[in-house]
Order: C-alpha cells, then structure tokens, then sequence
C-alpha cells in the first residue's frame, strides 16, 4: 500500500496505481481532467498533457520533488508521494496552456457540431482554459474523407488522443485507421477511402472525448440535451447488450455504450446493438441514467432522476483498476 | 492489391532484412523495406507498392501507411527522376541556402515542391542533412553535393539531365550489398 | 594540438579499410576483452574513464551501463544511435565515413561488456551513402572472425546490423528511435519504464552514441583511468565538434576538453577565424537545441574568466548567461547575421520535426514557426515578441519527450539576449531587407 496526499488529501492505495487513479479514488475535486487517458484502454493516455500534476515530494525514501509536471495517467504512485493538482499554481498555469494548444485549431463550430453538450472539450475550456484566444491564424483543415457509413469523422476536431486507435487496436479485430503523418499534419485517417466496418467500430464514437468522431445515425438528429438517456439491456451475442438509450419522446435517436462518472466507456458494445436496434421493443429499460449533475444533458429535464436504484453521485464506485492498465 | 513486385535480387535483399530481426519481429524490416519499394517502383510509394510491402511482413496495409506517412524520406506522390533535396537550417541558410533554392526555381521554373513538366526534376526542400560544414548543400539520390555555387549547380544538374537516369536512395550496389 | 583518440589515425591513408586499420591498432579492444576480461571489468573500466553520453545529453556512459537489467533467458540489446540529425552536428557522419571500423569495434567490445549477443546500429536514412561503407566494415569484421559465432574462440557471439531510418529528427530521442526499429512510427515513449529496463522488442537495451561508443576501444585498452585524465573535471576525454557556419575553417574537429571557446574559434588549428575578417555575433555551441550566446557571453564566463570548451564551462551562468556544449555542433554567426530569421529557420525546423503526439509540442512548435514567419514577412508586432516567450515556456518541461524543451530553449534565448533586435525588426519592417543576413550571393559566384 501506498499512502498518497493530493491537494492534502490524504488516501491509501494499492502499490503500482497511477495518481490520476488514486485522485479519482478521493474523488471529482482532486480528480485531474483528462482527455486521451481511458480507463478501459491500454496504453491510453500521456498524450494530450491535460493531466499534469506537480509531484513536491516523490516519495517518503525520496523526498526530492519531480523537476517536471508530470502525466498523472502515466506516473505511479510512491509511498509517501505529494501531489498538487488544483493547489498548484503551476498546475493551473500548465493546463490553461494545455487548453490553449488544444483550441489552437480547434474549429470552435460547437454550434452546429453534434458532441455538443457531451464534449470533454467544453468542459475543459470551460473549466480550466481562458475565456481569450491570442490566435488569428488560419486554422488547420484537412481534406475530407469517408470512413464508412456510420462513423463522421471531422478531423478538424480532433485532438489527437489515439483513443479510436486504441480502440480498434484492442477491441476489433483488424485495425484499418490510424494516425497517419506527421506532427500538426497528423491525422486520424483510413489513409485510403476506406470503410471501417467490424462489429466494434463503433466504439470508436464512444471513446472520442470531441466531436471528431460521430454517429451518422444520430446525426444532426438533435441537440443531446432535449434528449432523455435511459439505461436498458438486452440478450446479445456479441456484447453485454448493457446499452445507454437516448430518447426524444418515444423515439430512440441513438444508443451508445454507458459510461462511468469520468466519461469514459464502461462495457464497449456491438454496431448491432448500437446502429440496429433503435426500437423501444428491443430493449428491457432500467431507469434513468445518472447523469452528473453539471452536466447540460440534465438541466432541461429529468425530475424523476432517481429512479431506480436511489442513484447518488458520491454512490459511485470507485474506479476498478484493470489489469495491465497502464506501461 | 494489385500484381506489382520485387524483382528476384531486390526479393532476396528484402529477405537478408527480414532476417535481421529476432523471430515474430519482422515488422522491423518496415522502413528497410519501403526504401526497397521506393527503389523499385519509381522513386515513390503508391498504395500498392505499401501493400505489397505490408503483404511480405504479414502486417496491415494501414500499419504501413502509418510509417510510411511519418519520415520525410518517403514520398507518397509521383516525383521527378531526380529529386533534389536542398537543405536549408540554419548552417547552410547562413551560406547561402536560400539562394541556391531560388537558383534552382528560376532555372527550371519550378517552385518547391513541384516537378518540371518533362519530369526530369523535383524541387524538395529539407530540414538539416548533416553536411553543416560544407554548406550549402543539396542530395540528388543518395549522393550529397556540398560547398554549393550557382556554377556547381549547374553542371550537377545539367548532368543529371543528360545522363537522364532516375537517381533514388538505393542503387543497386547497395541493394546487391544486402 | 590536442590528444586525439577518435581521429588520431584519420590522415592514414587507406584507414577506411580493415587492412589499414587493423595495422593501427584496429581491435585490440576486442581481443584485450574477449580473451583478458570480465565484463563486469569493463563496466567498470568505463565507468571509472568518466565517459559521458556524446549524444547531446551527456549522462555518464558507465551509469548508463550499470543500469542495464540483466533478467535471465531475457534477450538484451545494444542500440547505436547514428541518427545524427541536430541542426549543427555532422561528426558521426565524418567518423563514420572516414573510419567506420572504429564505430564497429567499439560495438563489439560494448557489446561483450553487456552481454549483447544481437546490437544494430540505427543510421540515418540521409546517410544512405554511409551505408555501404558500414556495410562494408560490418562485412570484413565478420570475415577476420571479430563477429559471428565464437569470437576468437571465446565463445561469445555477437551479431552486428545495420538499420536505416527514413527521415526523422525524433527518432535521435532514444525511445522513438526503438519504435522506429521496431517498424512503428518515431513517436517517443512515455517514460519509465527506460530502455534499461524495456527497450527494444520490450528487452533491456542501451542506447548510445556513435561517438560514445567510438570511445570505448581506447577505454578498454588504455584503462579507464587514462582516458578521465584528459580533458578537464567532469569533462573527461576529447570531443568531436562540428564546426560551421561564418567561419574560415569548418570541419569537425576532435578537441581535448578544456580548450578556450576563443581558441576555438580564432585559432587556425581549428575555425581559423570569422570568415571575410567580419567581427562574431552569436554562438550557438552544442547544436541548434542549446542556447544561443552573444559574443561576450560565448567568450567569458559570468565570473570574467575565459570560457572552455566542456560542459561544465558552457553551462556556466545557467540559462541567463549560460548554454551547453549538447552535441558539439558549433555554429557561428558573423555581425551581419539576422537572429530573427536564424531563429526562424529553427522554429521551422522543429515545426517540421515534431512527432505530433503531445499537443504541447504539435501545437506549439507550429505556432511558433507562424508567427516568425509573420515577423519575417514583415507583419511582426511587439505583442508577437512577448506570445514567442510565452509560447515557449509553455511548451518547455511540458511534453513527452526532450523535443519539446529543445524547440523551446532557442526561442528563449534569442529573445533574451536579442530582444533589441527583435523589436528593432518589427517596428522596421522596412529595414528587414538592408540588414539581411550576409550576403552569400556573392561568396557563392566566387566559389
């Protein structure tokens, strides 16, 4: 066991977890955002900074501080180990730069883009960027391709975190897309036109944290927040079928995997469930979904939020360490 | 996938450098290999020539693009039979890289980055090559020409026309050297 | 003249070859090893000749050595990195082409030292026609038995390959330089785990330097002792520096460690001088990544005493007034010389370099690169001078790999010991064109 301090708070956790996993065991206040790192991805994370953390002590045998931030996705925890994330003003300062970089060019068409609502780059602009842009630049576009009939992919949008990467590496069973080129020219592309087309592909909407990466089923369909998520399931072959529906009225806009207080996938499911089964009559509904109470996707509607299982946000498991989680 | 292949000396080289890896690492040969291709089928890339190269180590097609896409010695269009390459950071700019780039744009008529209309030359400038010492400098194929002058230019690349052959990375002594 | 270990046999001709080379001494190293020594000895041997990574970073070699795990049944490489590729810096490549058997030799005996049985040598795709000539030595080292199954009968074996990158400055980063051998994309690794631990194919692997390991044969046959007593303090031995840029002599030059910056520079043993008798600007001393220092500063130290060239005197004064001696590509700039547009094409050069993974160094090396070029085209403001510094401490200490702070610290210098100029430059766009850099027009027709 180690015993770690975040923002002083003090937690025991197993030796070999990362800091980011002994945050989010206090809890959402010391929890650093993330945007590549995904719990359920090996691998994953170290990529887009937004987790960096100032280490002051690095562990009770070596009590010298870390000379740099580091990723806390990708920093074990030491016994003894200090950390500031919201305490440090170099913390602060770090991830409003972070953001910066990631919005450098971003095409902040939120208007009309479909993750609205749901995007882990809004909240992160909004809580931890700067309401100002020192940019007036052109910004970077790419030419457009097809990745197949029901994923969009808006590369403008992307920021690069390899998640979809990851996800086609891990869950399907040949990947076809991938990061092709090079620095700010990198982009996620099939290289050629090139259909994804696996029973999991469409996983790969899920793990995006923008909106680079849409379902073009749901697409333009609505706003997320005058629709009403519900949880459901269903017998399938493939996957759990352990589904989050998304209603407007009585009408099933889009079905997609359920996730974690984090924002991250718990169970991946199959194209199936997801692009197949858009009639009430397919699923058993569970309830409501919890939903964070922040978020924009509860503040139209939702009286009857509890139902059914008494759902607390504080009620949230703490986060399962996977195995071989992170290298 | 479509019928292109390795001649028999340049598959046997290819084999030489799958052989260098331990077992079950082949796809380290990736880069050896897409040099191979570029070699062989005109100086540049096409989809199937990294499909077929993909297809010997077993390895997906996008894995290939992946790589191919990153280094800056692949070229993933059509080129000229020579490529010039002129670098231009901050050693050779200070002797004069600049100069030598529009020396070359104003003789052919060509920007950087274009191939002159007969598809003798492609105009490519690059980041530094290690001949800091001798700048300014250009690689035609694998060969560097230093201590440039506008005259040296010239009768180098007045050569290269006459002589009217495609000039790449690998020659066949290298490849034969395998 | 200075001692010179690396180059002492480079005016003999035919030392290309094995024949020549081996009549100077060529792979005593190896016998002396193989057949006299532990490779625990040798460790040590290194460890004690205070040999430092000549790559750029300067991390004691041994160390580096001493750190490699040894788990049982598990394979363990040696890496040399000859992906020579920091703007300023072309001393491999020299060594290389001139005596390529020293770089081989050098493997050999390391390799013994760490138990390698299988090393490669990662050379730069640039460098193609390098590769014959390596190719060539590799071949004859296996002919005369120093490769291959059972050298001298010892029962070691050691193969011994060549690996050709394709065009890509990260791949000079240790880790993006194994996922280049492994077939992947340059992209550096998130650290720990180190390649000591996990490198190549996941096995435990050292990484070092052509240079480095070219220093290995003296080490191993004149003990380590002998090689920590040249140079000066912590900065044991020769070092290969890339001279270039507005000077009368470039070429690469082994020097003893300790020799004055300004010996360096006038003296006709080496640079011979400011090239047409103009006067020195700015240094950049240790290839494009180091700080670049104005004449007074590249010459004396902080505390008025001449500046040598070693890390410890280069370093002197820190980042206020201080820079490193990082490769050893030395490039020198006349008092004509543009450091707006110097920077420009460093800015331009990480901008093209960086791998793309983290968003710091993708999005900021980029932005850099535009707004320079902003600058150069005449469109430049005062604000865009105070963004530059920004940008550039927001990037540093802030990515995955040491891209990120190399493409920082030119950008922070310049404009610490430059603002002047840089504000000179874009309050007068119109200037830009008298003060351009020297005029190499001319040079050139009179070359």
């Amino acid at each position: 066991m180690a015993k770690v301090t975040i923002d002083g708070r003090v937690i025991e956790v197993p030796d070999g977890i990362t800091i980011l996993q002994a945050a989010r065991m206090i809890g959402p206040e010391v929890a650093p955002p993330t945007m590549c790192y995904h719990s359920k991805l090996k691998t994953s994370g170290g990529y887009c900074r937004t987790c960096l953390v100032e280490v002051t002590k690095s562990s009770e045998k070596d009590p010298r501080p870390m000379p740099k931030l580091v990723a806390s996705c990708r920093t074990d925890v030491m016994d003894g180990m200090e950390v500031g994330n919201l305490s440090s003003p170099k913390v602060i300062e770090a991830r409003k730069s972070v953001v910066e970089f990631l919005l450098l060019n971003h095409p902040l068409d939120c208007p009309i883009c479909d993750q609205a609502g749901e995007c882990h780059l809004q909240d992160l602009s909004y809580e931890h960027g700067s309401s100002k842009t020192r940019t007036d630049f052109e910004r970077r576009t790419f030419e457009k391709i097809s990745i197949g009939e029901k994923i969009q992919l808006h590369m403008t949008r992307c920021i690069l975190c390899y998640r979809c990467v990851k996800v086609a590496e891990q869950i399907t069973d040949g990947r076809v897309h991938g990061v092709i080129n090079r620095g700010d020219h990198s982009e996620i592309s099939t290289y050629i036109e090139q259909a994804i087309d696996n029973d999991f592909s469409g996983n790969m909407i899920d793990v995006c944290p923008v909106g680079a990466l849409t379902d073009k089923t749901f697409r333009f369909k609505s706003r997320v927040w005058f629709t009403k998520p519900v949880l459901a399931h269903r017998n399938c072959e493939k996957c759990s079928g352990n589904v989050n529906l998304w209603f407007k009225g009585d009408e099933v806009l889009r079905v997609t995997g359920r996730k974690d207080q984090w924002g991250e996938v718990e169970e991946f499911i199959c194209n199936t469930c997801r692009y197949d089964k858009k009639a009430t009559s397919d699923w058993t509904v569970e309830g409501p979904s919890p939903v964070n109470r922040h978020s924009v996707i509860s503040a139209n509607h939702y009286e009857v939020f509890t139902k059914p299982t008494e759902f607390k946000l504080n009620d949230v498991k703490p986060l399962s360490i996977q195995e071989g989680d992170k290298s | 996938m479509s019928d292109i292949k390795f001649s028999e000396d340049t598959l046997a080289a290819a084999n030489k450098i799958i052989a260098r890896y331990p077992e079950g690492k082949h796809k380290s040969a990736l880069i050896p290999l897409l040099h191979l291709a570029q070699a062989e089928f005109d100086g540049w890339l096409s989809l199937a020539a990294m499909d077929y190269v993909a297809s010997l180590l077993n390895i997906q097609s996008i894995e290939a693009y992946e790589v191919a896409s990153f280094y800056s010695m692949f070229n993933l269009n059509p080129v000229g039979k020579c490529l010039i390459e002129v670098c231009r950071t901050s050693s050779c700019w200070l002797r004069g890289a600049n100069e030598i780039i529009e020396h070359i744009e104003k003789k052919y008529g060509i920007k950087e980055g274009e191939t002159t209309a007969d598809g003798m030359f492609t105009l490519k400038t690059v980041e530094c090559l290690g001949s800091c010492g001798t700048a300014p400098m250009m690689m035609v194929g694998a060969q560097f020409h230093e201590n440039l002058s506008y005259e040296k230019v010239d009768s180098i690349l007045e050569n290269c026309q006459s002589d009217n052959k495609r000039k790449t990375y690998l020659d066949k002594v290298v490849i034969n050297q395998y | 003249m200075g001692k010179k270990i690396l180059l002492a046999h480079d005016h003999v001709p035919g030392i290309q070859g094995y024949e020549v080379y081996r009549q100077n001494g060529g792979y005593a190293s190896v016998e002396k090893a193989v057949k006299s020594m532990s490779a625990e000895a040798l460790v040590e041997e290194v460890k004690k000749s205070g040999l430092r990574g000549r790559g750029g970073a300067g991390f004691p070699t041994g160390n580096k050595w001493n750190f490699l795990a040894k788990p049982e049944g598990v394979a363990r490489y040696l890496v040399c990195n000859a992906d020579e590729s920091e703007p300023g810096t072309f001393k491999d490549r020299y060594l290389m082409s001139r005596i390529p058997h020293i770089l081989v030799e050098g493997m050999i005996t390391s390799s013994f030292a760490l138990g390698v049985n299988t090393a490669y040598i990662y050379i730069r795709g640039e460098y193609y026609y390098i590769v014959s000539i390596l190719e060539k030595a590799i071949e004859e080292a296996y002919a005369n038995g120093w490769l291959g199954k059972n050298i001298l009968g010892s029962g070691y074996n050691l193969d011994l390959y060549l690996h050709v990158g394709a065009g890509a400055y990260i791949c000079g980063e240790e880790t993006a330089l194994l996922e280049s051998l492994e077939g992947k994309r340059g992209n550096p690794r998130i650290k720990p785990p180190f390649p000591a631990i996990a490198g190549l194919y996941g096995c435990p692997t050292v990484v070092n330097n052509v240079e480095t390991l070219a220093a290995v044969p003296f080490i191993v046959n004149n003990g380590g002792e002998a090689y920590a007593q040249i140079g000066i303090g912590k900065s044991a031995g020769t070092k290969l520096i890339s001279a270039s840029g507005h000077i009368n002599k470039p070429g690469v030059y082994e020097i003893e460690m300790g020799i004055t910056v300004e010996d360096f520079i006038y003296s006709d043993e080496y640079c011979g001088g400011i090239l047409n008798g103009k006067k020195l600007k700015a240094v950049v001393a240790g290839g494009s990544s180091v700080p670049i220092l104005p004449a007074d500063k590249i010459l004396t130290t902080p505390s008025g005493e001449k500046r040598l060239m070693s890390y410890e005197s280069l370093a002197d004064g820190g980042f206020a007034s201080g820079t490193m001696l990082g490769s050893g590509g030395f490039i020198v700039m006349d008092e004509t010389t543009s450091i707006v547009e110097n920077l420009f094409t460093f800015a331009r050069f990480y901008h093209h370099e960086s791998c793309g993974q983290c968003s710091p160094c993708r999005e900021g090396t980029a932005w850099m690169e535009k707004i320079l070029h902003k600058m150069i085209d005449g469109h430049g403001t005062i604000e865009d001078v105070d963004l530059l510094w920004e940008i550039q401490a927001k990037i540093e200490g802030n990515t995955i790999c040491p891209l990120g702070d190399a493409a920082a610290w030119p950008v922070a210098s310049a404009i610490r010991h430059f603002r002047s100029e840089f504000e000179e430059y874009v309050r007068n766009p119109n200037s830009i064109k008298v003060v351009r850099h020297y005029d190499s027009t001319q040079n050139l027709v009179n070359a």
